[in-house]
């Protein structure tokens, strides 16, 4: 197993864990999305370059889409802007 | 003949039942059959006395309400101080406990998988040894694994793009949003797409521009993928999510109207039963001719042309077509319930 493999596996691991310990959806399905990425060399290191075709297709374009516009679609992306401005707004009442 | 005992309405089922229903409980019934009886018994009796067991029946009943108020409150007083907490330790320990469970389980099995890459794994038997040594001439596909899944497990390949398939369908009975009879939007829908083009970039000179120069050039390397799928890696399933991929690029850029002009509901509908019907067809014929040895116009043709391996590159199409309209379909399935 060269370096960059044992990398890799590391890296997908780290996103693994990560993704499920985000507090920020959105951040959670970009993690999700460099994971896919990953897994995608991977499978060109294995010498399946049609699986890791399907997988930068399916697994880092469609799947995050369809996370993002159902994420839209159930509002959680403005919800967590409006904190921010929320945040916001309450720091500067009390400095 | 069913035999119905005479005391069924009193048995437990149907009490259950009543009970169920919301109808009357224990001191309903008692009220009323006491009410039945005082009725009988009200023209022997004296206003007087009607009077004071009315008053009786009342006083019971406020009792009664009285105690279940009571026992309202002290369920749920237990439920908020004690219940929450013990509900709360249970589900933690029983999390914990899962997951140590799962972690054990799956550790436990990968100890027996046999190592990776070793010549004498289970895997390496006789039909993969057939489909490595006769494979390319008896399906005339250079990619092995075009040919073992488009041609020796053809049906397997059926039924995953039949899956596909029905998650579309699935999906467009959860999600779409239907027309006004007269085929203009209705108002959910108006609402909807106004909603979804708040977040829409509007006419974004980098990613058009972007666009303009990947969207092409993905289109085409998706039909490669898919039209020499036989001799190179790759297939319908890749090939098609890229072509799906490049379309919803294209219509990030450029929004609805100018997918629609050539991607309607009906385009979706003609393409995937066209591409569904025709590999189950021509499929069928392919096993119905080759099982039973009748004469077959499918031949393997020479291995390493674009026209040979029999009819492997037009499955290729038909599932990479399929594929292709069931990934842009969830996509403007997702984004406005409608295409």
């Amino acid at each position: 197993m060269s370096v960059l493999n044992i990398l890799l596996l590391i890296f997908i691991i780290v996103c693994a864990v990560s993704v499920a310990l985000s507090k920020n959806l959105l951040v959670a399905i970009v993690i999700f999305m460099s994971q896919s990425l990953a897994m995608s060399v991977i499978w060109v290191m294995l010498q399946s370059p049609d699986l890791a075709i399907t997988e930068a297709a399916v697994g880092v374009g469609i799947d995050s889409l369809l996370y993002f516009v159902t994420l839209k679609k159930i509002h959680a992306i403005d919800v967590e802007k409006e904190q921010e401005k929320e945040g916001e707004t309450n720091h500067g009442e009390n400095s | 003949m069913a035999k119905i005992r005479e005391d069924y309405e009193n048995s437990w089922w149907p009490r259950f039942l009543r009970w169920l229903r919301g109808g009357s409980t224990r001191l309903d019934d008692q009220l009323q059959e006491e009410l039945v009886e005082s009725s009988e018994a009200h023209l022997l009796q004296s206003p007087e006395e009607a009077a004071q067991m009315e008053r009786q029946a009342e006083e019971r009943v406020q009792q009664a309400l009285q105690d279940e108020r009571n026992m309202y409150d002290h369920v749920h007083d237990w439920a908020r101080l004690k219940g929450a907490r013990l509900t709360r330790a249970l589900y933690s320990i029983l999390a914990v406990v899962t997951c140590f469970a799962i972690i054990y389980v799956l550790l436990r099995t990968t100890s027996f998988l046999p190592p990776f890459g070793d010549p004498d794994n289970p895997v390496n038997n006789e039909v993969s040894q057939r489909y490595i040594e006769a494979g390319m001439q008896e399906t005339g596909a250079v990619n092995i694994v075009a040919g073992m899944i488009l041609d020796y497990r053809a049906f397997d390949t059926l039924g995953e793009s039949n899956v596909l398939f029905i998650a579309a369908c699935s999906v467009l009975i959860l999600l779409r949003i239907s027309r006004e009879k007269d085929g203009s939007q209705s108002a959910e829908q108006l609402l909807v797409e106004a909603n979804d083009r708040m977040y829409e970039p509007k006419n974004d000179t980098i990613l058009q521009h972007i666009t303009k120069l990947l969207v092409p050039i993905v289109l085409l390397f998706g039909m490669y993928v898919i039209m020499n799928g036989h001799i190179s890696p790759g297939g319908g399933f890749s090939g098609g999510a890229l072509m799906g991929a490049a379309l919803i690029l294209y219509l990030n850029a450029f929004g609805f109207q100018k997918t629609e002009r050539f991607f309607t509901f009906r385009v979706f509908q003609t393409v995937s039963l066209c591409a569904l019907s025709f590999y189950a067809v021509s499929k069928a014929y392919s096993f119905f001719t080759g099982a039973n040895h009748l004469w077959s116009f499918i031949t393997p043709g020479t291995p390493g042309k674009l026209f040979s391996a029999g009819l492997i590159p037009y499955l290729n199409l038909a599932v990479g077509l399929v594929v292709c309209c069931t990934m842009y379909a969830f996509y403007t399935l997702f984004r406005k319930g409608d295409m």
